[in-house]
């Protein structure tokens, strides 16, 4: 039945399938639509049209795994069902008997689609429709995750997951302390999780702590970076403070005091499950806020469009955007302007903990803004910093709801809202951090499955010996060859990206990736740290002096500390921005804003045809092509210097020969508007729109006083 | 150098490098009229800061002096809407002055009293240069004689703009009906008319539009000879007046265009309004009395309406914005609803011209305020030519100011009424719409976010004759364009600062916006200006000049290395003559 060519992924097995099945396009209330049929696989809901595809398309950035009709099964999101014109929400129970007449499915990446099923034999509606929803909706085990059973064949193009450090073996915790010039101590004695099995494989401390194994490796101060001032950012699991155990209480103290041991003696700690909203609370804004982005039809979004910046108020996402960033600075501000320690807390220490720190060292350091960088940050604090990625994100369907949550989504948001900010700051695309969001609900990376290093190995352990060849071929999601070819790869880079200018051009070394720190700030914008090694004689009396700072109950007065990081955010404002050095971003409201090409890129009533950033992008990229191109022939006539060829990964930027570049939509790359004809969306319902009650609106347009005049 | 010339401050504080110079770099003609030392400034972003205050003809002037690095604040008279004392003097004898602009910003000074009752304090001297129409002044533009390179005033000649537009044709004619302004003295002197219509038709048909302001061709579309036709309400009555002419007249208009047998009416107001008009001589065309026509309501409220929500935005922006509520505080003050409705309309209106090929006859009451901000919008849709710079110009003097947008009554210069039910920020919604179209279509508008901030701080300066008056007959009686200098004098002698590097010339693209309010956004650049904290950034423009650069330097060397390449490969292959020539890679040329 299935055509050969179908399955894009080797591994993949049909599980049922219905013909004709209608599916509306989605732009268009007069209820029409393209007749297909309708796969369930052990990977993905699928639609395949009766109708020849239109070979115009020409995708420059097309999905190697999944296309514009296909649902990845880990990305669906809510099934309802249309009986007798009631729409309900599909839960298990419902799927026994009846089946609807029309299926809708909301997407994890905020795709809408919609299936009529009223047209295919009853029993195969009945077939397909009971097969999408047990296989979208019930609960199941790790093991059936197409990932398992999925059998890529490892890329030639392995550059890329080469270059982003993986933070899998000491060497890569050691590189990274020598980078920062950290100087702590990395733990291996959880190598094979005697320690715990909720720490990371290898992590790192600071210097005096000696006693490991109390409280299975609770409360232990994980490093995240040092700031060149020698201060450093450390994380770690508390539990809630009350727990009264003098005995704990006692060891976190030791805690503490190692870490401010660190550094001057100066320690600030911060319990982040105290200050910021608690994972519950995310995701019931998450779920609220993204219900303005799945529209069904236009009338819905003129509707919706009405009382729009309300409603986002109403859904507090972009507050808890505000409150993470907000928080981070604060983190900033403790390492680079009063060069403490910091330690921040909460009761798992990988939820939270991970946004904020990943966040300030975003802030502070500029290798974490390439591409290679951010993606080994997000291996340093998440993925082998133990995020719990599979309960987090639900991949598995557990009716419990406690732990699901979008912190990882989160931790995007807050990163995009500095790429908005500070645009040539960053190596990487708007893009790039969208396609990222949508790569955690795509079945076939190991990235996004486990919820912890120890989870990972264990299952990996277990499940490559069942595997008919070999080790289980489970890619990570940085190997993008997996999802897109070379070319779709270059949107990932931004245009607008300054590249730090090299003055010592016949020193650098090609091949070895860039480690080199770049010093955050000159140190003489903010007031001179004290030399180094002032309290190298220190005697206790004089530790004792200096109390560990805890950080201001933030809780009680949430005005206080916004005042000073206001202070801080402006006195960096004054001096000339270096997109190399210290980021801060406006938090000011006007200046938050909504990640536009994530969550309006499937709504027709909003692409600007011609328009948006795309036409200055795709500008931009064009003239860094001509610029690479007349360098690159300049090199190539250079004869003598010829020996000294550069062998950075070479992106080029000149894949974007449009026919006409003025008549993209907004919604590119990711959404085609080829096939709709050029028509303005008028919008409807303006009647309703603007009730002015006020007596103003029916007064005379003209005053009937006299016109006074020169 | 920005600090010389007449340059509206970007920044509410400008810093200064040179502080050894304290001279005020004074304009010509403009004198000094009164200082004084020891004002203190309340700064809502830093706090008090002292310093001394001038005032000239021309600007406020408060200068600093207690702060490291020394900085100013400068702002044209023209600016300012009230200026008052505020309470009693205090028991040290001082007195608050609270100064509000119409730029979204207040100030407040504290001053001491002088002494001497019979000096005039420096305020007092500032109400009066402030507002030199209630003080029987002229306005600083007649005194003010700078010479430019260009004259401004040259910009616009209506018969070279239709001419552009391929009129006269065989169905449109030149009336020299209001060559003096008889026939509607807010209209201007060159109208056209369908050629059917006799002036005598023209004249009966005034009578029955308010204020005379008859139905005349703003713009054809150049291949379907679609046109935009504007015009004011027609005065229906309660009694459902109607005239044979003005019916005739759309008619004539339809007819004009053989590729439709449809003629839209789009008339601004919300329908409720329309009809209310009845009641007061107005109304709208009857889609009885005129056949063949579709009259469309497009919902866009009326000038007090629109102050009011001005109002409140600025209430929501200046001086602090409210964190946690900023978003619905927004919405509240119903700024960006307003814009959605216009630019919806607009679109309307240009969407049955481009894609229905249909005329339309848009108006609203007097057909100089909503009417305006519609047939302006659509054009810049419709027509690339007024994305450029001087088009741009060219379609303010045609449609706003020619056709009497009431500029002295809605901005209200030199007036010291600031409670004028008259004035209405009509001219800045249009720009903050422009500004909309150009965020959605960063590549189609040959002018920077500057220029348009540039004509609204003018708009209000005071410096140019350019949006003085209210119609082309009161600027010819005034002569203006003889005793002002004109705003395009000053911008076209320096163009460069407001071009948009990204400008792509497409000649025959229409654009469609998007009006969607999530696809709107606040101009933070304008109306939060004055907030340090919201300091404006312009990466992609200055990244895409970078790389302008750049290319052009590579080019030039590429093209070097080619010529020496050529001249050794000619000398040496003299003698290889025959083989196939090995040749050099062709380099790109680019436009």
């Amino acid at each position: 039945m299935i055509c050969s060519g179908f399955f894009v992924t080797s591994g993949e097995v049909e599980f049922c399938s219905a013909n004709p099945i209608l599916k509306y396009t989605q732009d268009d209330l007069s209820q029409r639509g393209v007749f297909g049929t309708l796969f369930c696989t052990n990977f993905r809901v699928t639609f395949i049209s009766d109708e020849k595809p239109q070979e115009k398309t020409d995708k420059t950035f097309k999905n190697k795994l999944y296309g514009e009709n296909d649902i990845p099964l880990m990305c669906v999101d809510h099934i309802y069902g249309v009986y007798d014109e009631k729409r309900k929400l599909i839960t298990g129970g419902l799927v026994k008997n009846k089946y609807p007449s029309k299926m809708i499915i909301h997407c994890k990446d905020l795709r809408v689609f919609q299936f009529s099923l009223t047209f295919s034999k009853e029993e195969d509606a009945k077939k397909i429709f009971q097969g999408i929803a047990h296989h979208c909706l019930e609960e199941k085990s790790l093991k059936c995750v197409f990932a398992f059973s999925y059998m890529g064949t490892p890329s030639p193009e392995m550059q890329w997951k080469q270059e982003t450090v993986m933070f899998d073996s000491p060497e890569d915790w050691t590189q990274e302390m020598k980078r920062t010039k950290a100087n702590c101590r990395l733990v291996t004695e959880n190598e094979n999780f005697e320690l715990s099995q909720r720490l990371p494989k290898y992590f790192v401390i600071p210097l005096t702590i000696g006693d490991l194994f109390s409280y299975q490796g609770k409360g232990l101060p994980i490093w995240c970076w040092s700031h060149y001032s020698g201060c450093a950012l450390f994380k770690a699991s508390f539990p809630p403070v009350t727990q009264e155990d003098g005995d704990f209480q006692k060891h976190l103290d030791t805690m503490i005091n190692a870490v401010a041991h660190n550094h001057l003696y100066s320690v600030k700690t911060e319990d982040l499950s105290e200050s910021l909203p608690n994972i519950q609370d995310i995701q019931q804004s998450y779920n609220k806020f993204k219900q303005f982005f799945l529209i069904e039809n236009s009338t819905d979004f003129w509707l919706s469009d009405v009382k729009w910046f309300s409603s986002l108020e109403s859904s507090g996402w972009l507050d808890i955007i505000r409150q993470c960033l907000q928080k981070a600075v604060e983190v900033v501000e403790c390492l680079e302007k009063d060069n403490t320690n910091v330690l921040i807390t909460e009761e798992e220490g990988t939820d939270l903990c991970c946004v904020i720190s990943s966040l300030a060292q975003i802030m502070l350091d500029p290798y974490y803004r390439t591409l290679m960088g951010f993606q080994s940050l997000v291996q340093k604090e998440w993925v082998a910093g133990c995020h719990a990625f599979l309960d987090r994100c639900n991949h598995l369907h557990q009716k419990d709801k406690e732990y699901h949550s979008p912190v990882f989504l989160l931790f995007l948001e807050c990163v995009w809202q500095l790429v908005h900010q500070h645009s040539p700051a960053f190596q990487f695309s708007e893009t790039y951090l969208t396609v990222l969001s949508d790569s955690v609900h795509v079945p076939v990376f190991s990235t996004f499955l486990f919820n912890s290093s120890h989870h990972r190995e264990s299952v990996m352990k277990a499940e490559s010996p069942l595997a008919q060849s070999g080790p289980l071929s489970c890619p990570t999601v940085w190997d993008w060859s997996v999802q897109f070819d070379s070319k779709a790869q270059n949107f990932f880079f931004n245009p607008l990206y300054l590249e730090k200018v090299k003055h010592d051009r016949a020193v650098r070394k090609p091949h070895k990736p860039k480690h080199q720190r770049n010093l955050s700030l000159p140190s003489t914008a903010f007031k001179t740290p004290p030399k180094k090694g002032f309290f190298k004689d220190e005697t206790d009396s004089l530790k004792k002096m200096l109390r560990v700072k805890r950080l201001s109950r933030w809780r009680g007065s949430p005005d206080a500390p916004a005042a000073t990081t206001r202070e801080f955010f402006e006195s960096w404002q004054h001096r000339p921005l270096d997109y190399h050095g210290l980021l801060l971003p406006c938090l000011d409201g006007p200046a938050v804003h909504i990640w536009m090409q994530r969550y309006l890129r499937w709504i027709p009533e909003v692409y600007i045809l011609g328009g948006g950033s795309v036409a200055v992008m795709t500008k931009l990229m064009e003239l860094l092509s001509q610029v690479q191109d007349l360098k690159r022939v300049l090199e190539q006539r250079d004869s003598s210097q010829a020996a000294k060829l550069d062998h950075r990964p070479y992106f080029q930027h000149r894949l974007l020969s449009f026919d006409s570049s003025g008549r993209l939509s907004s919604s590119f790359p990711f959404a085609y508007t080829c096939y709709r004809s050029f028509k303005p969306i008028i919008p409807t319902g303006l009647m309703q729109s603007l009730m002015v009650t006020d007596s103003l609106a029916s007064q005379e347009d003209e005053a009937s006083s006299v016109v006074s005049f020169v | 150098d920005r600090s010389s010339g007449p340059r509206v401050s970007d920044t509410e504080l400008r810093v200064y490098k040179d502080p050894s110079k304290d001279e005020l770099p004074l304009l010509p003609e403009e004198l000094v009229q009164d200082s004084a030392k020891d004002v203190t400034y309340i700064c809502p972003f830093i706090g008090p800061v002292r310093g001394s205050l001038t005032v000239t003809n021309y600007r406020l002037f408060f200068r600093c002096t207690d702060r490291e690095p020394v900085f100013g604040l400068d702002l044209p008279l023209g600016g300012l809407s009230r200026v008052e004392k505020i309470g009693a003097a205090s028991s040290r004898g001082d007195v608050s002055y609270g100064v509000v602009c119409k730029d979204m910003r207040n100030l407040r000074f504290v001053h001491k009293e002088p002494e001497d009752s019979l000096k005039k304090s420096v305020f007092e001297v500032l109400m009066k240069f402030a507002f030199p129409v209630s003080n029987n002044m002229s306005l600083f533009a007649f005194e003010y004689k700078q010479v430019f390179p260009e004259n401004g005033w040259k910009v616009y000649d209506p018969l070279a703009e239709y001419k552009r537009q391929g009129l006269p044709n065989e169905s449109w004619r030149i009336s020299k009906v209001n060559d003096h302004y008889e026939l509607c003295d807010s209209y201007p002197a060159t109208l056209f008319v369908p050629v059917t219509i006799t002036d005598e038709e023209l004249r009966r048909v005034s009578s029955f539009r308010a204020k005379g302001r008859i139905p005349v061709l703003s713009w054809i579309h150049p291949e379907s000879q679609a046109a935009v036709v504007r015009a004011s309400q027609t005065m229906v009555g309660q009694n459902g007046r109607r005239c044979k002419e003005d019916e005739k007249l759309l008619q004539a208009i339809m007819d004009a265009n053989a590729q439709s047998h449809k003629l839209f009416i789009f008339d601004a107001r919300p329908s409720v309004n329309a009809a209310a008009n009845k009641m007061k001589g107005g109304g709208f065309e009857s889609e009885d009395a005129y056949q063949n026509a579709e009259l469309v309501f497009l919902d866009i409220h009326n000038i007090h309406v629109m102050r009011e929500s001005l109002r409140k935005l600025k209430d929501v922006v200046y001086p602090n914005i409210e964190e946690s509520h900023w978003l619905s505080n927004l919405e509240s003050t119903h700024w960006l609803e307003h814009i959605k409705l216009i630019l919806a309309g607009a679109l309307r209106i240009a969407d049955k011209v481009e894609s229905g090929k249909t005329s339309v006859v848009v108006h609203c009451s007097d057909g100089w305020d909503r009417t305006p901000q519609l047939t302006s919008l659509a054009l810049i849709m419709l027509d690339s030519h007024y994305r450029t710079i001087r088009g741009f110009q060219i379609l303010l003097e045609k449609e706003w100011l020619s056709f009497g947008h009431r500029f002295q009554q809605r901005v209200g210069h030199g007036d010291k009424n600031h409670t004028d039910a008259d004035r209405s920020p009509i001219f800045l919604q249009f720009i903050d719409c422009v500004w909309q179209m150009t965020r959605q279509f960063p590549a189609a508008f040959e002018f920077n976010e500057y220029f348009l901030i540039t004509i609204l701080d003018h708009l209000y300066s005071c410096l140019f004759g350019t949006f003085l008056c209210n119609s082309e007959q009161q600027r010819l009686k005034e002569e203006v364009p003889k005793r002002t200098v004109s705003l395009w004098s000053f911008v076209n002698s320096q163009l460069e600062e407001f071009v948009n590097p990204l400008y792509v010339h497409y000649p025959s693209h229409v654009l469609f916006p998007t009006v969607g309010i999530r696809h709107l956004q606040l101009w933070v650049s304008y109306y939060i200006r004055w907030n340090p904290r919201m300091r404006p950034q312009e990466p992609v423009h200055q990244r895409y000049k970078e790389l302008l650069a750049k290319r052009a330097e590579l080019q030039k060397r590429v093209e070097e290395l080619q010529r020496e390449a050529a001249n050794r490969m000619a000398s040496s292959s003299s003698e290889r003559a025959g083989s196939p020539t090995r040749s050099i890679t062709p380099v790109q040329t680019f436009v």
